[in-house]
């Protein structure tokens, strides 16, 4: 199972604002009880969304009923806290499949990656500048181009960056970490037998 | 970059080979699993026709959904239920070794690992849960990952990461009265801010990290992710070996001394070099109770809440927004502020010295009227030894209930939740809106000794002046 090439992607942007919007906000940890992520694009940033009586609440997320933007614009630090990879999980589901931030959490963007969802880093003027022109006009198509490194639409490019790593297993489509990783097992079962604590620290 | 820290020579030791997308193979020494992350790992296992490579270095148990109140099955959640099932399916048909409540060495994973002596210095560890830094604590490479990559894992025990730079954080001094590990590392987020780990592992060093006990390193290592940190660890030295000799699965006999010359080699050299340094001054660490919303929003007992206005753009935003949801106000004293639930447990928190240090606390006292309390030893042997110590029965006689080990209100995946706008002082990581199970719920993060003081008086309390 080898990951698809990943080089632009087009569509439309919502922006979610805020810095440090962390993994709990993103999806609440009640909805991590099912055992597959099958039904998770339910669920994200629900206690956000949604009231306990299930009125909604204002949320960019609830602009839309159908047409989902597929490209989301965020700030600082989005995705921190917990490892749950519900979370990316939970935006893929709803039909995000790309971020732009100003920046991301580790774990969070590790996460990412084994997804094939490209997260991209911006400066703060130019991801506030996108984030109104999504604000004011949900229809507009934007492209996030992993060879050029910009985002764009009609009327605004900004330049972007990301990981090297993540960008070639991206335009590669070798972002399945899992096919990689196999390839080496022989080399991993002679690594194992030189660490000390494999052998119980034998002579 | 670094040069000849822990961090460097561990990796470099494990490191099996550069991969073509430029991360780099790294193999685990260790890998511990439990319900909420690992199903999905499984199923895509099954899905790709692929089995365990090294079953042997995997070890799972159950904690995130566990009930507190009893751990009889079946689970009254059926949710709760479907996933110890699964883990119990999964380990079996994998032949992982699984330590459920009939083991009675079940709990919290980042509790069990190191008191079974499973977590040696000098090893990398992943987990599917970002509070793996724990056991950074023993000198080792500790790293939280998602599903996909407990996939990873599972199939070829191997991690496919981007080195880190390695941030010295040196503590030098005699902590103030009252202060505890969980008031130092409540201390570095502050100061360092919840991003400012990001790229980094966090190498905890100097006078007052090296008098910490294990159990104070592992609080901590801990909370390193909420600094933004993948990664957090102390160097070994004879206080970890000391801790961990005679434990089940530490080594003996001759192995020991050879364990040890392998343990030393791994220390930071003296000379090595480091992507950034920062000091701090123990004598500066008073307690500290989180007011916010994230684990950086937090006063020492000496200061009022702080001032959105003074505050950068995106920090005052980040304030305005935490001052609403808890119905706090800046100026105020946190001193001033009710709680409405106590709880007392978590992978920070849960170990004995914790116990003993809140039951001493709320010794011969009793637990406010309006306040309920609850106490979650971190493992089915911390709740043994505490038995033994009669630590539950001190709790009990001041109105705390004791309870079964497991994760239980620190994220609420089980039936322990706060209600509505509940405050809560908690022992716990994260103060994230809605952590505790109510999307209203507010969480004040604070060490066992002032949460246990927090139960008696019904409020924050000073625990210089209890």
């Amino acid at each position: 199972m080898t990951g698809n090439k990943i080089n632009q992607i087009t569509g439309t942007a919502v922006s979610v604002p805020g810095d440090d919007i962390d993994t709990d906000r993103i999806i609440p940890a009640r909805f991590l009880k099912e055992i597959t992520f099958a039904n998770l694009g339910q669920y994200p940033f629900f206690d956000e969304r949604f009231n306990a009586d299930g009125t909604e609440r204002t949320h960019p997320f609830n602009r839309f009923d159908s047409n989902r933007p597929n490209i989301m614009f965020v700030n600082k630090n989005f995705g921190c806290g917990s490892s749950r990879e519900h979370a990316p999980q939970s935006l893929l589901r709803w039909g995000i499949n790309a971020m732009v931030g100003e920046s991301f959490a580790e774990i969070f963007s590790g996460n990412c990656n084994t997804l094939g969802i490209p997260v991209l880093c911006a400066a703060e003027s130019d991801l506030k500048a996108i984030q109104q022109l999504a604000d004011a006009n949900a229809q507009m198509q934007w492209t996030v181009d992993l060879s050029a490194m910009t985002v764009s639409s009609d009327q605004h490019t900004v330049s972007v960056e990301m990981s090297d790593h993540h960008r070639k297993a991206l335009l590669e489509g070798t972002w399945d970490s899992t096919d990689l990783l196999l390839e080496n097992l022989d080399q991993v079962k002679h690594l194992a037998t030189t660490l000390p604590y494999t052998s119980g620290y034998s002579a | 970059m670094a040069k000849g820290t822990l961090y460097n020579k561990i990796w470099d030791r494990h490191a099996v080979c550069n991969l073509q997308t430029g991360y780099v193979q790294l193999f685990i020494g260790l890998h511990l699993i439990h319900e909420v992350t690992s199903p999905q790992a499984c199923d895509m296992l099954r899905e790709r026709g692929l089995g365990v490579a090294f079953p042997e270095r995997t070890i799972a148990t159950v904690d995130h959904i566990i009930p507190t109140t009893t751990q009889l099955r079946p689970y009254s959640d059926p949710q709760a239920e479907a996933m110890a099932q699964a883990l119990e399916d999964n380990t079996k048909a994998f032949r992982i070794s699984y330590l459920d409540p009939s083991s009675n060495q079940q709990g919290i994973v980042h509790v069990i690992g190191p008191e079974l002596g499973m977590v040696h210095p000098g090893m990398t560890i992943a987990c599917g849960d970002s509070h793996t830094a724990t056991h950074g604590a023993f000198g080792t490479l500790a790293f939280g990952i998602g599903t996909s990559q407990v996939r990873d894992v599972l199939a070829t025990q191997c991690l496919s990461l981007s080195p880190l730079k390695v941030r010295r954080i040196q503590i030098d001094g005699h902590l103030g009265t009252g202060a505890t590990a969980k008031d130092v590392i409540l201390y570095v987020i502050r100061m360092l801010g919840v991003r400012g780990g990001i790229g980094y592992a966090y190498e905890y060093a100097g006078t007052t990290t090296e008098a910490m006990t294990m159990e104070e390193r592992m609080t901590l290592c801990n909370m390193s992710i909420e600094g933004g940190a993948r990664a957090g660890y102390v160097n070994p030295d004879q206080t970890t070996y000391d801790y961990l000799k005679g434990r089940p699965h530490a080594p003996q006999g001759d192995a020991w001394d050879r364990a040890v010359q392998y343990w030393e080699s791994v220390r930071s050299d003296t000379d090595a070099e480091y992507d950034d340094v920062v000091h701090f001054q123990a004598e500066n660490i008073a307690p500290h109770v989180t007011w916010g919303i994230n684990p950086g929003q937090s006063v020492s007992l000496d200061e009022p809440l702080p001032e959105p206005k003074k505050m950068s753009e995106g920090e005052k935003h980040t304030a305005e927004h935490a001052y609403r949801h808890m119905k706090l106000q800046p100026g105020q004293r946190i001193t001033d502020v009710k709680v409405d639930v106590v709880f007392i447990g978590s992978c920070t928190n849960s170990r004995i010295e914790d116990l003993r240090a809140a039951a001493e606390v709320v010794k011969n006292r009793k637990v406010a009227k309006h306040v309920r309390a609850i106490v979650v030893p971190g493992s089915q042997q911390v709740d043994q030894q505490s038995r033994e110590e009669g630590l539950d029965q001190i709790f009990e006689n001041a109105g705390l209930q004791w309870r079964k080990p497991g994760c239980s209100m620190c994220l609420a995946m089980n039936p322990d939740k706060l209600e509505n706008d509940e405050i809560c002082a908690s022992t716990s990581n994260r103060n994230f809106i809605g952590r505790q199970g109510s999307p209203n719920g507010r969480t004040l993060l604070m060490s066992p000794q002032m949460a246990a003081a927090a139960a008696i008086s019904g409020q924050v309390t000073d625990i210089r002046t209890l």
